[in-house]
């Protein structure tokens, strides 16, 4: 149980440093870096709580994906990041205010925590427990059967950011030569050489 | 859920032994040896000239499609996985649900791929 | 072995997405100069047949999917609507997109997911169908207005809108994560059964929810305090983009709109009425007021927008079912007016090159009587002038608000649209009254005229045969407000 505990505030803080460090460190590149520190930290996390799939999912979706996109996409802009945090003391009022008003509704949530008690009773899917089913499988009775409306809309979420994607980044250049395998496997010596019978002393 | 969580004691200790080690080694290179730092020595190492800039050049955007592209197969492949273990329970019904979102996934893909957006020029 | 779900209820919105894929095959496999022809054709075609089976299936309440997809006549109402929007701005856009070097065909497939994302907003019975119904149609959109790649004002548009939509997604989450914390349940049936007759229900977590989740959805009917993005991107967006924008979406998200507030939250109204009046009011005042400096047409038409939803909220703010019958009226009559004028800002063109600004229009009536009596007609309606439609939708409206004793909102709104008109008059003005500086072309295209035609007499001839559209606006209100 202790090691839980350790565990549990080992991560809860080095997840809050990281988080910190992201809007903190000069260079952009390192923010990334800190965010996939943060993201394993949160895995960890999920993992203390049991959600073993929410967390397998965070490490392969975010870090492996959504970090490398968000590497991209700093390497993509061509912004000078030093100048553009030269007004960061200028908001810091501002942003502290709206910061600090945020906390304190946070505060006020928690603060008001009652649940409604028919809240349990009226809950979709109970969690069946842990050490019968595992949490994958548990998700995976559900999303395929009974919430097939909203897995097939994810479905054409996914397709709709294909063609976007594509939409607005696909240029075609002029003038690039592809290579046409078909081109190559269906050519014959015939097309390819050219036997010229040269006589002596003339030339081509 | 302490079953569960046994089962993770070996990748915390493993972590905690794999911090352990980096971290040492680190303090012991920075504690033991001699460090006697110019800034010629810190400088960037460029094939013996002087840099020519910042290391950051920009990319080009297609990077960014095939890695969006990426993104889209990754999050596609991470469904199939509660699927693959309650196959036997879901029967038939949930077979073809995975099945109809794999075909909206290939109708995208038969679009990139006319569109050329997998090829590289 | 699960049973199979009752899919029929979904039937018009499954044919939808299956004829996006199918168009998007027909699209690629075809060449390059006839595929936006022939998608386009198909595309219109398939938003006419959902229409069609969308009323004709309408009959009664049916809650399918486990619980998370509904239809009743409110969201036939709403669709039918949406679907009509969707239509005739893809039959209006034909000419534009030829012209204006955004001749792909993935135009109208966009739009058709846009819309499919929109039926779902207007069918959802759960707080996760309403979050994904939202970005299937958030993202076709933020697309939309990033068409015209190589324009810088569109990208910007596609892009601000991008980041603003993104952050308040994040909002409208963060307040379902909320309310589903402290209720334990997402499906509206259940949070309504949660609510009713309950004054001690609504602990002050669950009020910020509510409150995260409004602002939410108030961004995306572009409601004062969360407007910022509107005029920029309505300037920026493609012309047809832009009048996509005013009138599917805006009518999607205020369906959203009353039937969150209305169905799962209606037990808290006291909660949910003061937020409501406030930013119906900014609305409608920001919208009388900013107007008026506009010089850029697309822009006017972004604040009217904005000052339309104002409107509509206070109908919302009465909470009752004339309130909500009043705001159907309302939406109904704002679909037509808005493509009408949309229908007029297209033709704006000299030399083939398309004109933005206000002043450009100075008179246009010598040169385009026909388009100028448009212009007239559309503007007196926005503005809210008998005997032209738009009096009536906000008289429903009004009349509602003082049926639930709002007056001040009722006469905040009477003086804002007054303030309205002031911009509205100005433009008919210019039309007719100014000197023609440089003429638009000719001719303005079958289409365009059809539609601003049709648009112009249903808007003037509302007030002789009124009874179709108050009908069923009356049957869906009804079926918000059951018993």
């Amino acid at each position: 149980m202790i090691i839980q505990a350790l565990a549990f505030y080992l991560f809860a803080f080095v997840a809050v440093a990281a988080g910190v460090l992201v809007i903190a460190s000069r260079n952009p590149v390192h923010s990334v870096l800190f965010l996939i520190l943060a993201f394993f930290n949160g895995a960890g996390l999920f993992v203390l709580l049991g959600a073993e799939f929410l967390a397998m999912i965070l490490v392969i979706v975010y870090v492996g994906a959504v970090a490398v996109l968000f590497l991209f996409v700093v390497m993509m802009l061509d912004i000078n990041f030093v100048e553009l945090r030269s007004g960061f003391l200028q908001y810091l009022p501002i942003g502290g205010l709206v910061g600090f008003i945020l906390l304190a509704e946070l505060l006020v949530v928690v603060g008001g925590w009652v649940i409604v008690p028919e809240a349990t009773s009226v809950a979709a899917a109970p969690i069946p427990p842990i050490d019968q089913v595992t949490n994958t499988e548990a998700i995976g009775r559900l999303i395929y059967t009974k919430y097939i409306y909203l897995f097939q809309a994810s479905g054409l979420v996914l397709l709709v950011a294909m063609i976007g994607a594509i939409v607005l980044t696909l240029r075609s250049r002029a003038g690039v030569r592809r290579q046409k395998i078909s081109d190559q496997v269906a050519r014959r010596p015939g097309e390819a050489i050219e036997v010229v019978k040269v006589t002596t002393g003339s030339g081509i | 859920m302490d079953e569960l969580l046994r089962e993770y004691l070996p990748v915390l200790i493993f972590l905690a032994i794999a911090i352990g080690i980096s971290v040492a080694m680190l303090l012991a290179s920075g504690i033991l040896a001699t460090q006697k730092p110019d800034s010629e020595k810190l400088s960037a190492y460029e094939c013996g000239f002087e840099a020519f800039d910042d290391a950051r050049s920009r990319f080009d955007v297609r990077f960014y499609l095939v890695a969006i592209l990426f993104i889209i197969f990754d999050l596609e492949v991470a469904f199939l996985f509660p699927w693959a273990i309650s196959l036997g329970k879901i029967g038939l019904f949930g077979f073809w649900s995975m099945v109809i979102f794999l075909g909206i996934l290939t109708i995208g893909f038969v679009y990139e791929w006319r569109k050329g957006a997998l090829e590289w020029e | 072995m699960t049973e199979l779900p009752d899919m029929l209820a979904a039937g018009p919105e499954i044919f939808l997405a299956v004829m996006g894929m199918v168009l998007m095959m027909v699209g690629v496999f075809s060449s390059e100069k006839r595929a936006l022809g022939i998608v386009s054709g198909l595309a219109v075609a398939s938003l006419v047949v959902t229409l069609a089976s969308v009323v004709w299936m309408a009959d009664g309440r049916i809650v399918a999917f486990s619980g998370l997809f509904l239809t009743d006549s409110f969201a036939v109402f709403m669709k039918t609507l949406v679907l009509l929007g969707a239509v005739l701005v893809l039959i209006m856009s034909e000419n534009y997109i030829q012209r204006e070097g955004m001749a792909r065909f993935e135009f109208p497939v966009l739009v058709i997911y846009a819309t499919v994302g929109m039926m779902m907003m207007i069918s959802a019975n759960d707080l996760i169908s309403l979050y994904i119904g939202l970005e299937l149609q958030s993202l076709s959109l933020y697309v939309l207005a990033a068409f015209q790649r190589d324009r810088g004002r569109s990208s910007e548009a596609g892009l601000k809108y991008f980041v603003l939509g993104a952050l308040s997604s994040c909002l409208l989450l963060y307040g379902c994560s909320l309310i589903y914390g402290f209720t334990g349940t997402t499906q509206f049936e259940a949070l309504a059964v949660l609510f009713t007759g309950k004054e001690s229900a609504a602990s002050p977590g669950l009020v910020v929810g509510i409150v995260f989740l409004s602002a939410g959805l108030a961004f995306k009917v572009s409601a004062v305090p969360f407007h910022m993005w509107t005029p920029d991107v309505y300037e920026g967006a493609p012309t047809p983009v832009t009048a996509f924008f005013a009138v599917a979406p805006k009518i999607a998200a205020i369906a959203l709109f009353l039937r969150v507030m209305l169905e799962p939250f209606g037990g808290l109204i006291d909660e949910w009425r003061q937020i409501i009046v406030l930013i119906s009011v900014a609305s409608m005042v920001l919208g009388a007021f900013a107007a008026v400096a506009q010089r850029n047409i697309k822009r006017l038409m972004a604040y009217s927008s904005i000052g339309h939803v104002g409107y509509a909220l206070v109908g919302l703010a009465s909470g009752s079912e004339a309130g909500l019958r009043g705001v159907l009226i309302y939406m109904a009559i704002y679909l037509v007016m808005n493509v009408g004028a949309f229908a007029c800002i297209l033709c704006m063109q000299i030399n083939g090159r398309m004109v933005e600004q206000i002043d450009d229009l100075a008179g246009s009536a010598k040169s385009h009587p026909m388009m100028a009596l448009g212009i007239l007609v559309f503007m007196f309606s926005l503005a809210g002038i008998p005997p032209m439609a738009g009096f009536f939708g906000k008289f429903f409206i009004f009349t509602a608000a003082i049926e639930a004793e709002l007056y001040t909102l009722a006469i905040i709104g009477v003086v804002s649209s007054v303030v309205g008109a002031f911009y509205y008059l100005r433009i008919v003005k210019i039309v007719y009254f100014d000197d023609l500086l440089e003429p638009f072309d000719k001719p303005i295209g079958r289409s365009l005229g059809t539609i601003m035609t049709l648009s112009g007499v249903v808007t003037i001839l509302f007030f002789l045969y009124p009874a179709p559209i108050l009908d069923s606006a009356s049957i869906a209100a009804a079926a918000l407000f059951p018993g």
